[in-house]
């Protein structure tokens, strides 16, 4: 079994697999990772960096690319709106 | 910024074509560099689950490891987690680190550089495209290998390309329920290429392979998704509509990945000034750009799979160190060979030009509604009038679309390649800060994009 670690998205304590990518954190705990500009709900979409949809708030610092980030133990990731 | 990294062969790219350039300049005597924008080597094709270390169930797995640590014993230096924002012919390159301490720009230094860039997958907008649980096929896979679970889950795999069976078979060796496959492409159009594949009998046993372990799945050629609709909850989805052209029909699921092939990472080459040819980087029998000392391999040069990217990237290496490769050539033709099998047995149906409707988001950035696309005349006054394009991917996704969709293609590629922010560039990560130029326009695309 790999080791699991908390992280908090959207103020719910979410457990995942080390190495799991916030990305993947933030569809295992079904939260868009940003909100467009016309304010539609959004998710990773090309999960290698490019598309720019998974966006997110980590640890306070807007517009990071989710699939290209690791949780790690206490992380706090917010929907980017 | 931090005085720059001097090399004599600089790489972009770790995955199949940048391992093998590297190693094979490095193996004659170059000092090598590699850059790559993932946290680990192996670029798209060769990704590994981040979660679990499983052991090598597929023959890629293997052979990954084995080119990874045949680069490792070559002396190359790999250094992940670096996007390249900025380069230019005369031997400087910049890239962009993202650690939890913040981010940080680095400058290299280079006599000789490999493109490696690889490729990213086509996006057609259709209504409801933008829909959280609508992915790309190639980007639920890579966010499967990153954690998220598709077990018990209803999965449509749509779109065109090889990508497809492949796909669906390992998201069902997941646990996924994988309802249809959905190829635009018709039957006439891929028994030719199916049957040039005698040649090269590995492909076509893979191919029967992931058909095999999809037997409840349908498979439908000369089909094609419509619209992903919505659950009621506005941000998941129900079901998808799928037409053949004459016959709609609905088809419930959890999940769709939807992804029309591949098309090619030129961007970099483009702001060094390669020329293009058709849409990808001109090069010569040594794998020579048009741009002195600069050299590209693998799917900027024509979409042609593994096997063409290993021997393309083993050329450019070896002539980097002034060896032979002309024993190489011979095989890198035929692999091109099947690259234009492929590209005409996946091309597009015009039917898809009609999918968006007006209110359709093409750019998804900056939510630019189809409907805006209509009016303006080529892609710089498409910029200008309605922001398609002006968002933080720069036009990697509307971009290959609104060529498809309008025919106008992106125009000009500019730096920053991706968005920096601009403390970045005034970060050091040692000492003795230096100066570093930054173009009026980028100092705007920053603002833009932070």
């Amino acid at each position: 079994m790999p080791e699991m670690l908390s992280l908090r998205i959207n103020g719910a304590t979410v457990r995942v697999a080390n190495g799991t990518s916030v990305s993947a954190a933030m569809l295992i705990a079904g939260q868009p990772t940003r909100i467009s500009v016309t304010g539609e709900p959004r998710g990773p979409v090309c999960g290698m960096g490019i598309c720019f949809e998974c966006r997110a708030i980590v640890n306070g610092m807007p517009h990071q690319r989710t699939c290209q980030l690791l949780c790690e133990e206490g992380m706090t990731v917010e929907t980017n709106r | 910024m931090s005085p720059p990294s001097t090399t004599d062969v600089l790489v972009v790219g770790a995955g199949p074509a940048g391992i093998a350039a590297a190693t094979a300049a490095a193996e004659h005597g170059r000092k090598v560099i590699v850059l790559d924008d993932n946290r680990k080597p192996g670029g798209q094709i060769w990704r590994d689950s981040s979660v679990i270390a499983s052991p090598a169930r597929s023959a890629s797995g293997s052979r990954k490891q084995r080119a990874i640590d045949r680069l490792q014993r070559s002396g190359a230096t790999l250094l992940s987690g670096h996007t390249v924002f900025s380069a230019s012919a005369s031997g400087q390159l910049e890239t962009l680190r993202e650690l939890a301490t913040g981010s940080f720009a680095e400058r290299f230094r280079f006599e000789q550089l490999i493109l490696a860039t690889g490729a990213r997958e086509r996006f057609l907008p259709f209504p409801g495209w933008t829909l959280p649980g609508v992915f790309g096929v190639g980007g639920l896979q890579a966010l499967v290998r990153a954690g998220y679970s598709v077990a018990g889950k209803r999965i449509i795999v749509a779109g065109t390309g090889p990508l497809l069976l492949a796909v669906a078979a390992h998201l069902s060796h997941d646990g996924a329920n994988v309802v249809a496959v959905i190829e635009q492409a018709a039957l006439s159009s891929l028994i030719p290429f199916a049957a040039s594949l005698w040649r090269q009998p590995s492909k076509l046993l893979q191919g029967a392979q992931y058909r095999a372990s999809l037997s409840s799945a349908s498979y439908r050629t000369a089909a094609w998704v419509a619209e992903a609709i919505p659950a009621t909850d506005g941000r998941s989805l129900s079901a998808v509509r799928i037409t053949d052209g004459k016959r709609t029909w609905t088809e419930p699921c959890d999940l769709l990945a939807c992804g029309y092939h591949l098309v090619p990472n030129t961007e970099l080459a483009e702001l060094i000034g390669c020329t293009l040819q058709r849409g990808f980087v001109q090069v010569d029998e040594q794998q020579r750009t048009s741009v002195p000392n600069v050299f590209c391999a693998g799917e900027p040069t024509g979409i042609a799979g593994l096997e063409a990217a290993l021997l393309q990237g083993e050329i450019a290496g070896r002539a980097c160190a002034g060896v032979a490769t002309a024993s190489l050539r011979s095989r890198a033709n035929k692999e091109q060979a099947f690259a234009r099998g492929l590209a005409r047995a996946f091309a597009l149906r015009p039917e898809l030009r009609q999918l968006p409707q007006p209110g359709t988001i093409v750019c998804r950035c900056e939510d630019v509604a189809f409907a805006n696309l209509q009016h303006p005349s080529g892609w710089a006054d498409i910029k200008l009038q309605t922001r398609c394009g002006m968002g933080p991917c720069q036009a990697r996704v509307c971009g290959p679309a609104v060529e498809f969709l309008l025919g106008s293609k992106p125009s000009s590629v500019r730096q920053p390649l991706y968005p920096v922010p601009l403390h970045a560039l005034t970060a050091t990560t040692e000492h003795a800060p230096e100066p570093f130029k930054v173009e009026p326009e980028s100092i705007h695309k920053v603002e833009e994009t932070a």
